[in-house]
């Protein structure tokens, strides 16, 4: 499989990342040649094999439902670009 | 007091303890180090004003009597650890001037146990490499030259900035992390020590994610019983780290020097590439007869998928960064770039703040994630890793203790060399990378030196949490090799 420019305009989108229109072909290119060197896994028989979940077999632990942290808001917004009374600042969203 | 870099982990706690020198002193003389080897980018940030608090402190806890195993040990952390207000970036642009409000739990364990913080260490960005070119503050050089060259040479990576500044005799030890190769490839190319551990064995709360299934913590040392101390300090339990596991912690020091008669290990015929070089395939023969004169027993083994693990990482590493990296959206930490619209937004910080590689894997990772994509990617990367796992658990259920392979396919390359095709930087890591896929543990130990004067490594891989046996393999070969040092140029 391979992609064309559309695709890769179409995964950056959904990446988030802005590619400028220059950059395309040398991304088609890029990601191209990533699909062929994985494309050999086609050749691996997978019927009735299981997907890997957990690479160490472990039942999942659940900690208690309780309180054990909070009333740190400084340092929640501390590194943030912009904020306003502990909130993170955005763009507008909503008209 | 030049030498006293030189020494050991454990020579410099045996003269801690005899008050042959100060952590202070020792502290100091790396301190020095660092200054004079800038040349070499290893550290990203140095921090020698908290170094010598810490040493203070270390020296007045071993004046009581109460110094914990690591008091006074000067060490490096790779920038990719969380470390409470010291500036940590994971080497990208777009984690900028973040400063932890919190400590990782692996440092914060070094630090229980009294070790010294030198400076945060250079790495790939977010991990994301194999020669620490792709860092934002640009490429470590490796302190090892081709004889009678004056090239520069990477250091391996991810852990590039750890694996250079230990083998240059900047720290005594370093932190590090391996999600393909990181730790064991970078400590080939320098001839320093690098062990993974088994996935879960130390806790990755506090370290900048990439790829959570795979990475894994582990120290870089120059000797085997070095990185056999710092391991035993690093792992353990940790709470806030669902998939870390709940099992004490062996005295790792311990194996050091216990006899490996008797045990079995194995040589998977398929690590025996076609083309490759004449002078790791002789190692890789010399490193079994070392194990062999030992009194172990060598078998030839097969690992029959060992071909596909590496296409099968660059589909699940991508796909589970893309997730992970989905955090850095110019809101709550790190970089913003304006834009008209929130979406905007997003999109011009996160084309700003990632290098070319962290781009080109989250777009791979995205892809292979998406509608109509995931069944056939990511679905059947994740059965092909089922397979790769259950040759080992077959081969170990043979009675096979741990298997013998070379570290890397070639020994350090210089900067600039590689990267043009990616593809061909991705096969750096094509003898390390099962072992992620798999969660065992794997440990690099210098073995020689190629005709151009520059180290090799063997690589050891074990049964899952059993790193014991691979620190008492890996004594026996440092003891055979010996040790290598770079000549001092920088």
């Amino acid at each position: 499989m391979s992609v064309d420019a559309a695709t890769v305009r179409r995964i950056a989108h959904l990446a988030r990342i802005a590619v400028t229109e220059p950059e395309i072909p040398h991304l088609q290119g890029e990601l191209n040649a990533m699909l062929a060197f994985v494309e050999q896994l086609s050749e691996v028989n997978v019927e009735g094999v299981e997907p890997m979940t957990s690479v160490t077999p472990m039942e999942m632990k659940k900690r208690a439902d309780v309180v054990n942290d909070g009333e740190i808001a400084d340092d929640v917004v501390r590194n943030a670009p912009e904020t306003q009374d502990h909130f993170f600042l955005v763009p507008k969203v909503v008209e | 007091m030049t030498d006293l870099t030189s020494l050991t982990i454990a020579q410099a706690k045996a003269g801690l303890a005899s008050k042959s020198f100060t952590s202070l002193e020792l502290t100091d003389a790396h301190l020095s180090a660092i200054e004079a080897a800038r040349a070499l980018n290893a550290f990203v940030l140095e921090t020698p004003d908290q170094a010598r608090a810490m040493a203070r402190k270390a020296d007045a806890d071993i004046a009581r009597g109460d110094g914990g195993p690591l008091a006074g040990i000067p060490l490096g952390i790779k920038d990719l650890f969380a470390t409470r207000d010291v500036r940590t970036t994971a080497c990208s642009k777009i984690l900028g001037n973040f400063v932890p409000p919190y400590e990782s739990t692996v440092t914060s364990q070094l630090w229980r146990d009294g070790a010294v913080m030198l400076g945060k260490l250079n790495n790939d960005e977010f991990a994301m490499g194999s020669s620490n070119e792709t860092s934002c503050f640009g490429p470590v050089v490796n302190p090892w030259r081709r004889e009678g060259s004056n090239t520069t040479l990477v250091p391996g990576g991810s852990s590039g900035g750890s694996a250079s500044a230990v083998a240059a005799l900047l720290c005594m030890g370093a932190t590090a992390t391996d999600t393909g190769g990181s730790i064991r490839q970078p400590a080939a190319f320098t001839a320093t020590v690098g062990i993974k551990p088994t996935y879960g064995r130390c806790s990755r709360w506090g370290i900048v994610a990439f790829a959570s299934s795979l990475d894994q913590a582990g120290p870089i040392a120059r000797t085997t019983r070095d990185a056999a101390i710092l391991m035993r300090s690093m792992a353990g339990h940790d709470p806030k780290d669902t998939t870390s596991v709940d099992r004490p912690v062996p005295d790792y020091e311990a194996a050091i020097g216990k006899s490996v008669k008797g045990m079995k290990i194995g040589i998977p015929k398929e690590y025996r590439l076609d083309g490759m070089p004449a002078e790791i395939e002789k190692l890789w023969t010399e490193g079994a007869a070392w194990l062999k004169a030992a009194g172990a027993e060598l078998v030839e083994v097969s690992l029959p998928h060992t071909k596909y693990a590496l296409p099968a990482y660059y589909i699940v590493a991508p796909a589970e960064a893309s997730s992970n990296l989905a955090r850095y959206d110019g809101v709550r930490y790190g970089l913003r770039v304006p834009g008209r619209s929130i979406g905007e937004m997003y999109e011009n910080t996160r084309a700003e703040g990632f290098g070319p590689e962290v781009r080109r894997r989250v777009m791979i990772g995205t892809y292979v994630l998406s509608a109509g994509y995931y069944d056939a990617y990511y679905l059947r990367a994740q059965k092909v890793r089922t397979l790769i796992k259950k040759d080992f658990e077959d081969c170990f259920a043979k009675g096979v203790n741990a298997i013998l392979t070379p570290a890397t396919p070639s020994a350090a390359f210089g900067i600039g060399e590689k990267g043009a095709d990616p593809v061909e930087m991705y096969l750096n890591d094509i003898f390390t990378v099962t072992v992620n896929m798999a969660g065992l543990p794997g440990i690099a130990i210098p073995a020689g030196k190629d005709s151009q004067g520059l180290p090799l490594g063997l690589q050891l891989i074990g049964r899952p949490f059993d790193e014991e046996t691979l620190f008492s393999l890996g004594e026996v070969i440092e003891q055979e090799a010996g040790r290598f040092t770079p000549a001092k140029w920088w």
